[in-house]
């Protein structure tokens, strides 16, 4: 048990800025979906079974078109494409963490994602118990805020305009991180670039892939003195 | 509601599906019993610093040059998070500061 509260106390800390991306982000989406009729029942569901903030939103809109699941299904592969990129990058640190990895592969949105890829427990905390600890809370947030949002509707109301920059903000302190971590910051920079490149050329809506493959094939270029130089 | 229930339920169940196959499907690609290729596991090694640069700039993506305020809050707000980053190196201030100042910005200066 100790050991429980041990990776608990080390996670919550790193959990900080996604709990109040969440709360807020959570709580719009509820009233969002509460609006076109679908009560806070409705989005607890989404939230623990869909758990993908920037997607939920996008299904607010095809809940409320013409009903039409292949042209859903489709459409969430390419909204959630990136997650590809975080269960290559999860595949060494998931490994061997028996009846923990299902979920712990579940639960990996953006945020999860960034704390877990870049944060290492302290020596004596379990890193099984800190990863699913930091998955968990970040879930009770979403759902929590969700459940908020949908239950008091839109009798809730004050200026949040702009809260969701804590998630930019959070990427921005974790892509820092990153960079004073490591010598070689070609596939940071690629990241920018070719991210930047491809909205420009692309639009906003139809990036994310360009921008995925153009990361991938000059990763795999330079891979030679990236892998020298790590 | 323009769906029926069981239309809804359904609507949310494949996009449940079609999530968790972008999440699942590199460890149902590499199971653990294989041997991963090399070239899958350095991928996997650099990808986290090229997808937090994605990341930075999806969260951006909606930005407009062309049309006010072409930009300018997300800028000062983002470089005040990264020199607040460089100079304090203190991850809740940052963020929580630089968020303040975005909602300031985009609340009450550039309405």
């Amino acid at each position: 048990m100790h050991h429980k509260i041990k990776a608990l106390k080390a996670a919550f800390p790193h959990t900080i800025p996604v709990m109040t991306g969440y709360l807020f982000l959570g709580t719009a989406f509820g009233i969002l979906l509460n609006s076109k009729g679908y009560h806070f029942g409705w989005a607890i569901l989404m939230s623990i079974f869909i758990f993908a903030g920037s997607m939920q939103f996008v299904a607010v809109n095809l809940l409320t078109s013409a009903f039409n699941p292949v042209y859903a299904f489709f459409i969430t592969l390419i909204v959630n494409a990136r997650h590809l990129f975080y269960g290559i990058s999860m595949l060494k640190p998931f490994k061997g963490r028996g009846k923990f990895k299902p979920y712990l592969i579940a639960g990996l949105t953006d945020e999860t994602y960034s704390i877990l890829c870049s944060t290492e427990p302290p020596d004596q905390v379990d890193k099984t118990w800190f990863m699913f600890f930091v998955t968990l809370l970040n879930q009770i947030y979403w759902v929590t805020g969700s459940a908020f949002g949908g239950f008091l509707g839109s009798l809730f109301s004050f200026d949040t305009k702009g809260i969701d920059f804590v998630m930019t903000a959070l990427f921005t302190v974790i892509f820092i991180n990153q960079w004073k971590a490591e010598k070689n910051h070609i596939p940071a920079i690629t990241g920018v670039l070719a991210s930047v490149l491809c909205l420009f050329v692309f639009g906003p809506d139809k990036f994310i892939i360009p921008s995925m493959a153009f990361i991938v094939l000059v990763l795999t270029i330079f891979r030679k003195k990236i892998e020298e130089g790590i | 509601m323009t769906l029926t229930t069981s239309q809804s339920l359904l609507i949310i169940a494949v996009i449940a599906l079609a999530t968790h196959i972008t999440r699942g499907l590199p460890f149902i690609l590499f199971p653990e019993n294989k041997e991963t290729p090399r070239y899958i596991l350095y991928l996997g090694k650099v990808l986290p610093y090229s997808a937090m640069g994605l990341l930075v700039v999806y969260c951006l993506k909606n930005i407009s040059f062309a049309s006010s305020p072409y930009g300018i809050p997300e800028a000062i707000a983002v470089l005040c998070v990264a020199l607040l980053h460089l100079w304090k190196n203190n991850t809740l201030l940052s963020i929580g500061v630089g968020t303040a100042v975005y909602m300031i910005l985009v609340q009450l200066v550039f309405i």
